[in-house]
């Protein structure tokens, strides 16, 4: 759609969206100028450009947040994380798309109200039987927590991709003598792959940012994830903001870089998914 | 046949999210300290819950939360969608920036605005301070301390509604607003009698799912502040951490994460409804 308005309108509009642009740019601004910076110029003034550039910072930050263990932690839960809701929701959302049994409302409803439960709601019986069973500090088990939790996100967005699938292709494949499940694995998944795909990304950057459920499960030195190692490097009293800004541009950088590049599947996927769920 | 497709799913969310739910309602009723027999003490964890100043107090933030959040997010993720549809030009590049905070991870968020901003001694705060202009650390006046964690989150959390808000408005049809510039309505009668109404149900899934998130909001509570100064921050998730974690009283803390649920279930409850009237209609 277009509106057609008067210059003073868009003189307006444009200063109003570039001040939006300034406030929303400055912290992270600040966060690259500082990681670049001493500690002792940081207090002089964070807005000062560095005088030197301490590229040590960066060093620093890798070997005190341990980000060689944390980053690995990270990456495999991630990597477990997406693994294990592609493949569980891609299944449940076909199922719901297709309506291919009875109940499918209320299973579509009971994954709906999972959504609006607060974490706080399982976590407490949760953290005391995982303990109980061994699994604190466990990446495969949180990586469980996380496909519960995000499930029915992945099962909501991929539901729409399904139903775009026309039924035609599906009844040709099962009359050409193909199984139920050639027909799924065969026919509809590859159709609905940019949707895994989609899906795949915004999970991995979930989980890779998640803070409460990583602290609270995963708390020895060497399971640490990256996020919460950061946490704890910047928690501590004597702080050089200098190396705890690097470390968090460490941890950042390869998801804006990532966000900034496949720009539409993230923002399709994160409103779309909580919009049409 | 096509149900088994479904038993890893249900399986994995029955155990991890269905089970232990049950047990925390069941467990508001106890007293624990998560290694014991738990023992039912039938009502007293809400006695006790009612009876303490920290809990309404965490309570009242929550609402005040809840009232800051279903107004000053949305009304700027309006009116800059809103104006990005009249820019057109450019609209793809701000819905990006204004969508990047949303990917960044809420711990370093909060560090950020911690550390280079309201720091007295490294962030903006403490420049200023030097300045001539004191600027105290609103995360540790207990008067500010709430709003200082809200303005970290608005800052995070705005554009993804503004994104959400662009992308229904471009679905308003056409005609109706070449309808009504032929009448020659001026830019806030569009907004207000054409372009609003437009996206009405995406307003009012957004405000549900705001009051929602609300009654969760954690993060940004436990890493700025943990609650404090003197409570002063204090919202119900946080108080239900810091019980069953610190405390060890599981019980306790089973009550207020009840608490939190029957705010999300009215909520829920009540968008059904709205939903089935507006079907009806």
């Amino acid at each position: 759609m277009r509106l057609i308005e008067s210059r003073t309108t868009f003189v307006l509009t444009y200063t109003a969206l570039a001040i939006l642009l300034l406030i929303t740019l400055f912290p992270i601004a600040l966060l690259v100028l500082n990681s670049l910076k001493p500690a002792t110029q940081i207090v002089q003034s964070p807005l000062a450009w560095p005088e030197t550039y301490r590229w040590d910072n960066f060093v620093r930050a890798w070997n005190d947040a341990r980000f060689g263990t944390t980053m690995l932690n990270s990456a495999m839960l991630a990597a477990m994380t997406i693994v294990l809701v592609c493949s569980t929701g891609s299944l449940t959302a076909y199922v719901l798309a297709r309506r291919k049994i009875k109940s499918w409302k209320i299973v579509t409803f009971y994954l709906l109200a999972t959504t609006t439960a607060p974490i706080q709601l399982f976590l407490f019986p949760l953290y005391f039987g995982f303990a109980k069973l061994g699994l604190i500090n466990n990446v495969f088990a949180v990586s469980l927590i996380y496909t519960a939790i995000y499930s029915p996100f992945a099962v909501m967005l991929l539901r729409t991709y399904f139903l775009a699938v026309p039924k035609e292709l599906e009844e040709a494949a099962l009359i050409d003598g193909a199984t139920h499940w050639q027909v799924f694995s065969k026919v509809m998944l590859p159709i609905v792959s940019p949707g895994i795909l989609t899906v795949a990304l915004i999970i991995g950057l979930y989980s890779w940012n998640e803070f409460l459920i990583a602290t609270t499960f995963l708390q020895r030195t060497d399971r640490l994830t990256a996020v919460v190692s950061f946490f704890l490097l910047s928690g501590q009293y004597t702080s050089d903001w200098g190396e705890i800004m690097a470390a968090a541009l460490i941890i950042v950088l390869p998801v804006i870089v990532l966000f900034v590049a496949l720009q539409r599947r993230f923002i399709e996927g994160m409103a779309g998914g909580s919009v049409k769920g | 046949m096509h149900r088994l497709y479904l038993i890893p799913t249900l399986l994995i969310n029955v155990v991890i999210i269905f089970i232990p739910a049950a047990l925390t309602i069941a467990l508001a009723f106890c007293r624990w300290d998560g290694i014991g027999t738990p023992v039912f003490i039938g009502l007293a964890n809400f006695r006790q819950l009612f009876a303490d100043r920290v809990f309404w107090m965490a309570l009242g933030n929550n609402i005040i939360w809840t009232a800051i959040f279903l107004t000053v997010p949305i009304a700027m993720g309006l009116l800059a969608a809103t104006m990005m549809l009249i820019a057109r030009r450019g609209s793809a590049f701000f819905q990006v920036i204004y969508f990047l905070p949303m990917v960044i991870a809420t711990a370093i968020t909060a560090r950020v605005w911690q550390g280079m901003i309201y720091s007295p001694l490294t962030g903006i705060a403490g420049l200023v301070t030097r300045a001539g202009f004191p600027v105290p650390n609103p995360l540790t006046q207990p008067s500010t301390a709430l709003y200082g964690i809200a303005v970290v989150d608005l800052w995070h959390w705005w554009g993804f509604l503004c994104v959400i808000f662009f992308a229904a408005l471009r679905q308003v049809p056409q005609e109706q607003i070449e309808a009504a510039r032929i009448e020659g309505a001026s830019f806030w009668q569009m907004l207000r009698y054409v372009l609003l109404p437009g996206i009405r149900p995406t307003i009012t899934l957004m405000m549900i799912m705001t009051i929602i998130w609300s009654f969760l909001v954690f993060d940004f509570v436990y890493i700025l502040t943990q609650g404090g100064p003197a409570f002063s921050s204090e919202v119900l998730s946080t108080l239900a951490y810091r019980s069953a974690f610190y405390d060890l009283a599981v019980g306790k803390a089973a009550a207020v994460a009840v608490v939190i649920s029957l705010f999300g279930l009215a909520t829920t409850a009540f968008y059904i409804r709205l939903q089935a009237k507006e079907f009806d209609q």
